[in-house]
C-alpha cells in the first residue's frame, strides 16, 4: 500500500488542486501579493520615523557675517529647509502650519559672541512630540559646526567648546528603513504563512470537501503536505517581494549572508505555516480560525517582536511573554543579519529556537489531523 | 431475515453508536443494529431524518468508530484498518465534497489521482463516465456553476472514476428534479447490473422499492430487514382509494381522513386519496370513509413503512390541528390574486425567464414545477418584488408589483429555500424581529408571536438559538415568520427539500389548511407526489410554461404502463421531455 510513486502522484493532485484554488481565490491573492506590497509602501513611504527636510523659519536680526554663516550652516544641512522671515512676528505666524521650527538669532548675537556667551532660540512646534524631540536634536548639528568653524578660524577664541560627536552603529543615518525592512519579512510571512492557512483546512470541514476525500487512498500527512506546499511558495514570493523592496526602493544594506536570511525565512515561515495549520485544524471554522491567527500571530508580530517598539522598554511581564512568539526571534534574526551580519551567536541561537517550533508545531499538527469525523 | 450464502461486501454485527449532544446527554444514534449486503447487491437504507442512516455509513466507511458491534467492509474490520477500506470503497457524502473553484475536468483529475489509476484506465473510464453523466459539454465549467442535478452527477462521478467494489451513497437523490433523479437512478442501476455493490440512503421510500434489500431504521432503531416486498406486505390489504364526497376537495378530504384513528396514512393522489387503515379490508372503517366509496388498490412500499412506524409506535404525529382562519373567505373565491402576463427577464443575453403567465385565484395552491435551472426561484424574486421583472405585468392582490414594490410586499409572505432565520437568535428572537421588520408593535405584535407560537407548536423551542432547531422546526419557524404580519399570499420555494415523510406530510396539512382559510398558496417542489395538493401547477423548463392545469389534467399528458395510471413524476418527465423535443421515454422507469 505504501508504494512511492503512487504516493507522489497524491501529494502531486492535492498540491496542484490546493494551488489552482489559491490561483483563483482573489483574496488569497489580495493577501499573498497585494498585502506584501501595501506593506511594503506604506512602511516604506507612509511611516518613517524619520525627520527630514523640516522646514524652519530663520529670523536673523544681527545681520551679521557670523549670523549669515550660522544661516549657511543651517542651510547646508540635509535635515532643513530654510525659509527668511522678517520678522519675529512673521515667524511665529509661519509656526501655525507653513513651517515646523523658528531660528531666532538676536540682534546682540556677534557681540555676545565675543564674549563667549551667544543664544540662538529655537522655536519648535511641539504638536508632534517625536518629531519637535528629534528636530531639537538635529539643531545640534548645524550649530556645532559653525561653532567649530568660527573657533578654527578665529585664533583669539582659544578654548572653544566640547563638540559631542555621535556615531550611531549599524545604522549610521539613523534610517528607520533599515530596522523596518527586515522586520517587515516577517509580518509578511506571518500574514501569508499563518491567516492564510488558518483557513484552508477549516475551509475544507465547513464545505464539507473532507468527507469525500478522506475516502480515498489519501493519507492524513499527505494532505497536509499538499496544504504547506503552495502556501510556502506564495510565502517566499512575498519574502522576496521585501527583499527585493529593501535592497533597490529602501537601499537597506544586508550585512549578513543571503543564503542565511533566505534559509531564516524558510524556517520561519514554516513555524507560521505550522500555527496556522494547527489552528485550522483544531476549530474547523473559518471565521474562528482567522480571528484566531490574527490575535495569536500578527498582533503580536505587529507589537511584542521589536518589530516597531522596543522590547526592553516594556515590562517585565510583557517581555517574558515575548520570549513564547516566534515572531521576537525572527525579527532579532533578520535585524541582524540585514544591519550587523553573521553575527554567530545571534543567528544559530534564533534559527535553532524557530527550527525547534517549527518541528513541534508540525509534529503536533499531524497528531491532531485524523481522518475521522466526530 | 436470509443472509447470502457468499461471504458479504459489508456486515454489520450488533452495532452500537452513541453521540453527545452539546448539553450532555447523550443519544444512541444505532441501536444494536445488524446488517448485512451480498456482493453485486442493490441495499437501501431509509428512514426519516435522525433514523441513524449517515451513521451508518460513516461507520462503513471508517470515518467514525463504533462503540460496540462489529463493521466488516470486504472483510475488513473498520476498527483496525479503516485506510484499507477507504482505498478501496467510494463514498459520496450527503453534502459532496466537490471543489466549486475546480473545473468538471479537474475535479475528475483529482480524484483519479488520488485513486491512483492509470492513464489508460483513465482514458477509458473517462470517455465511460462522460457519456453516462451526460457532462460532457461542461468539462471546463466551474463546479460551483453547475445545476444542483449536475452537480450531483458530478459528484458521482468522482467516486466512480475507479470502478470501486462497494458504492456507498448518502441521500444522492435529494434536492434533484425528477428528471435528474431519472438519470441518476439509471447509472446507479447500470453499476449494479456490472456487479457493483451499492448501498444507499434515501428519505424518498419509492426509491427503496427498486432495492433488492432495505434496512428500515427509525431513531437508531432496526424496524425491519430483508427484501422491500416483505415491507411492502405489511400494508397488504390495507391500502385503498377513496373518492372524496361531492364538491370537497382530494386534500381537505385527506386532511379529514388523517384525523380518524384507525388510518394509518393517507395522500392526494389523482384527485383521490391513497389510503392506509390499520384494518384489513372488511374490518372497521371510519365514519368519514363511511361517507365515501373506497376500492383497494396494490399496496407500495410506502404504505408498508407507515404500517411498520405504526406498529413501532411513532408513525402519525399529531398534525391534524387546523392552522386557525385568517380572513372571512366570503365571495372572494373566485377572484384572481395573482396575475402574472408574459413576465420576462433577461440576465445579459440569458433568457431566464421567458413570457411566462398564469393566475391563481384566492385560497388557492399553485405549484410551480420544473427541473433545476428551469427559471422557478427567478420568477418567485420577481413575484415578491426582490427582483425587477424585465418586462411583463405582475399584479398581486390588485398592486403592480413592478411599480408599488412595497406594498405588494403588505400583501405577502415569503419562505425562501434555506429558510432565511438568524441562527444565532432564539426562536422568540427571530419572531420578535420578523414582527417588528414587518412593522408590528405593541399588543398587535404580542398577539400575532402567541399566535405563531401556539399555532406552530414552538412553545418548547422558545429559548433554543434557531440554528440548533431540528429540520423540520425549521421549517416551521420560517413559516411562522412569514405568516406573522396576515399575508394574503405564501410563497414558498422548496420548503420540503430534504424533509423526510413525516415533515412533509405535516408541512402539507398546515398548508392545507391555511388555503382552506383564503391563504393564496405558491409553492415550487421537486417531488412530484406534492404535486398532487395543488389545486394547478405550472411546468416549466428553460424559462417557458410547457404545461398548465390540475394535476389530474397534467397526468393525462403520460400515459402509464399497461393497467396503471401515470404518476404526476411520469407526466413531469414527458412533458419536460417533449418540451426538448427529445422522444418521451417510458413512463414509468423512474420506479421499478
Amino acid at each position: 500500500m505504501n508504494n512511492w510513486p503512487a504516493k507522489w502522484r497524491r501529494i502531486r493532485a492535492l498540491t496542484l488542486k490546493e494551488t489552482r484554488q489559491v490561483l483563483r481565490d482573489p483574496s488569497s491573492i489580495a493577501i499573498g501579493i497585494v498585502f506584501p506590497l501595501m506593506m511594503i509602501l506604506l512602511f516604506g513611504y507612509g511611516l518613517s520615523l524619520d525627520v527630514s527636510r523640516v522646514s524652519v523659519a530663520v529670523v536673523d536680526e544681527d545681520a551679521s557675517t557670523d549670523s549669515a554663516a550660522l544661516v549657511g550652516a543651517f542651510r547646508l544641512s540635509p535635515y532643513f529647509r530654510v525659509t527668511v522671515a522678517d520678522s519675529m512676528a512673521e515667524a511665529k505666524r509661519m509656526l501655525d502650519r507653513k513651517v515646523d521650527g523658528v531660528l531666532s538669532i538676536p540682534s546682540d548675537f556677534t557681540r555676545r559672541w565675543h564674549l563667549g556667551e551667544a543664544e540662538v532660540q529655537i522655536l519648535v512646534n511641539g504638536m508632534d512630540a517625536n518629531e519637535a524631540r528629534i528636530m531639537q536634536a538635529y539643531a545640534q548639528g548645524p550649530i556645532a559646526q559653525w561653532s567649530a568653524a568660527r573657533a578654527g578660524s578665529d585664533a583669539l577664541i582659544s578654548a572653544g567648546p566640547v563638540i559631542v560627536t555621535d556615531r550611531m552603529w549599524f545604522n549610521e543615518n539613523n534610517n528607520s528603513h533599515y530596522f523596518l525592512v527586515p522586520g517587515l519579512i516577517v509580518l509578511v510571512m506571518t500574514i501569508i504563512g499563518a491567516f492564510l492557512t488558518a483557513m484552508v483546512v477549516a475551509r475544507e470541514w465547513e464545505r464539507g470537501t473532507l468527507e469525500a476525500l478522506f475516502v480515498t487512498p489519501v493519507r492524513a500527512g499527505e494532505f497536509l503536505v499538499s496544504k504547506l506546499l503552495p502556501y510556502f511558495g506564495l510565502g517566499m514570493i512575498g519574502f522576496l517581494l521585501c527583499l527585493t523592496a529593501g535592497q533597490f526602493l529602501f537601499h537597506v544594506p544586508l550585512r549578513g549572508s543571503l543564503f542565511l536570511l533566505c534559509l531564516a525565512s524558510m524556517i520561519y515561515l514554516m513555524v507560521a505555516l505550522g500555527i496556522g495549520l494547527l489552528i485550522s485544524t483544531l476549530v474547523k471554522s473559518q471565521f474562528l480560525a482567522s480571528q484566531l491567527a490574527m490575535l495569536l500571530t500578527f498582533l503580536p508580530a505587529m507589537m511584542l517582536s521589536g518589530f516597531l517598539y522596543d522590547l526592553r522598554s516594556m515590562p517585565a511581564f510583557i517581555q517574558g511573554i515575548t520570549y513564547a512568539l516566534p515572531a521576537r526571534y525572527a525579527v532579532a534574526l533578520m535585524q541582524t543579519l540585514y544591519l550587523a551580519g553573521n553575527v554567530g551567536s545571534v543567528v544559530w541561537l534564533n534559527l535553532g529556537v524557530l527550527a525547534a517550533m517549527a518541528t513541534v508545531l508540525m509534529v503536533l499538527t499531524r497528531l491532531a489531523t485524523r481522518k475521522q469525523l466526530s | 431475515m436470509t443472509t447470502p450464502a457468499s461471504s458479504p461486501a459489508l456486515r454489520l454485527d450488533a452495532v452500537c453508536k452513541s453521540f453527545c449532544r452539546e448539553t450532555g446527554e447523550s443519544v444512541l444514534a444505532l441501536d444494536n443494529i445488524s446488517f448485512s449486503v451480498g456482493k453485486g447487491e442493490l441495499a437501501a437504507l431509509v428512514g426519516p431524518d435522525g433514523a441513524g442512516k449517515t451513521t451508518l455509513l460513516r461507520l462503513l466507511t471508517g470515518l467514525m468508530k463504533s462503540d460496540r458491534g462489529i463493521v466488516s467492509v470486504l472483510e475488513i474490520d473498520a476498527a483496525k484498518d479503516p485506510q484499507a477500506i477507504q482505498s478501496r470503497v467510494a463514498y459520496m457524502p450527503q453534502k459532496f465534497g466537490l471543489y466549486d473553484d475546480l473545473t468538471v475536468q479537474e475535479n475528475l483529475d483529482l480524484y483519479a489521482d488520488l485513486h491512483g489509476i492509470t492513464a489508460e484506465e483513465k482514458r477509458r473510464q473517462f470517455a465511460d463516465l462522460m457519456e453516462m453523466t451526460g457532462l460532457d459539454p461542461f468539462q471546463k465549467r466551474l463546479a460551483g456553476k453547475l445545476s444542483g442535478g449536475m452537480k450531483q452527477k458530478l459528484g458521482l462521478a468522482c467516486t466512480l472514476v475507479r470502478t470501486p467494489e462497494l458504492l456507498l451513497l448518502d441521500e444522492p437523490t435529494v434536492g434533484v428534479d425528477p428528471l435528474s433523479r431519472r438519470e441518476l437512478w439509471e447509472i446507479i442501476r447500470r453499476l449494479v447490473k456490472d456487479g457493483m455493490t451499492v448501498l444507499m440512503s434515501s428519505s424518498f421510500l419509492d426509491e427503496a422499492e427498486g432495492c433488492e434489500r432495505v434496512l428500515v431504521l427509525n431513531e437508531g432503531k432496526e424496524l425491519a430487514e430483508g427484501p422491500p416486498a416483505e415491507v411492502r406486505n405489511m400494508a397488504l390489504g390495507r391500502t385503498f382509494l377513496a373518492q372524496p364526497p361531492q364538491g370537497m376537495k382530494a386534500r381537505d378530504f385527506q386532511a379529514q381522513l388523517l384525523a380518524e384513528p384507525d388510518v394509518i396514512d393517507a395522500v392526494p393522489e389523482g384527485g383521490q386519496v391513497r389510503l392506509v387503515s390499520q384494518a384489513r379490508s372488511g374490518g372497521s372503517q371510519s365514519t368519514t370513509l363511511a361517507r365515501t366509496t373506497a376500492r383497494a388498490t396494490p399496496a407500495r412500499f410506502e404504505d408498508g413503512f407507515m404500517v411498520l412506524l405504526d406498529q413501532a409506535g411513532g408513525a402519525k404525529q399529531t398534525y391534524t390541528e387546523a392552522v386557525q382562519p385568517e380572513k372571512p373567505l366570503g365571495d372572494s373565491r373566485h377572484e384572481s390574486v395573482v396575475e402574472v402576463r408574459n413576465l420576462v427577464r433577461h440576465f445579459g443575453k440569458f433568457v431566464a425567464v421567458d413570457h411566462v403567465s398564469f393566475s391563481v385565484k384566492r385560497g388557492e395552491i399553485f405549484g410551480l414545477l420544473g427541473p433545476n435551472g428551469a427559471g422557478k426561484t427567478t420568477t418567485f424574486r420577481m413575484l415578491c418584488g426582490l427582483l425587477p421583472a424585465s418586462e411583463g405585468t405582475l399584479t398581486i392582490a390588485g398592486t403592480d408589483v413592478r411599480r408599488n414594490r412595497a406594498s405588494a410586499r403588505q400583501h405577502l409572505g415569503y419562505v425562501a429555500q434555506k429558510f432565511s432565520l438568524y441562527g444565532q437568535l432564539t426562536v422568540g428572537e427571530n419572531l420578535d424581529f420578523f414582527a417588528r421588520a414587518y412593522g408590528l408593535g405593541g399588543e398587535k405584535k404580542r398577539e400575532r408571536i402567541a399566535w405563531a407560537i401556539s399555532q406552530f407548536k414552538l412553545e418548547p423551542f422558545i429559548l433554543l438559538p434557531s440554528a440548533q432547531l431540528p429540520g423540520g422546526y425549521k421549517q416551521r419557524l420560517a413559516m411562522a415568520a412569514a405568516l406573522l404580519h396576515r399575508p394574503e399570499i405564501l410563497f414558498l420555494d422548496e420548503p420540503t427539500s430534504g424533509a423526510d415523510p413525516f415533515a412533509r406530510r405535516e408541512f402539507w396539512q398546515r398548508i392545507t389548511s391555511l388555503a382552506a382559510h383564503g391563504v393564496t398558496v405558491i409553492v415550487t417542489t421537486h417531488l412530484m407526489a406534492e404535486a398532487e395538493y395543488c389545486d394547478r401547477a405550472a411546468i416549466l423548463d428553460n424559462g417557458k410554461v410547457l404545461a398548465q392545469g390540475t394535476p389530474a389534467e397534467l397526468r393525462a399528458h403520460a400515459s402509464g404502463p399497461a393497467g396503471h395510471s401515470a404518476t404526476m413524476e411520469d407526466a413531469f418527465i414527458a412533458i419536460v421531455l417533449e418540451g426538448r423535443g427529445k422522444p418521451a421515454a417510458k413512463p414509468g422507469a423512474a420506479q421499478s
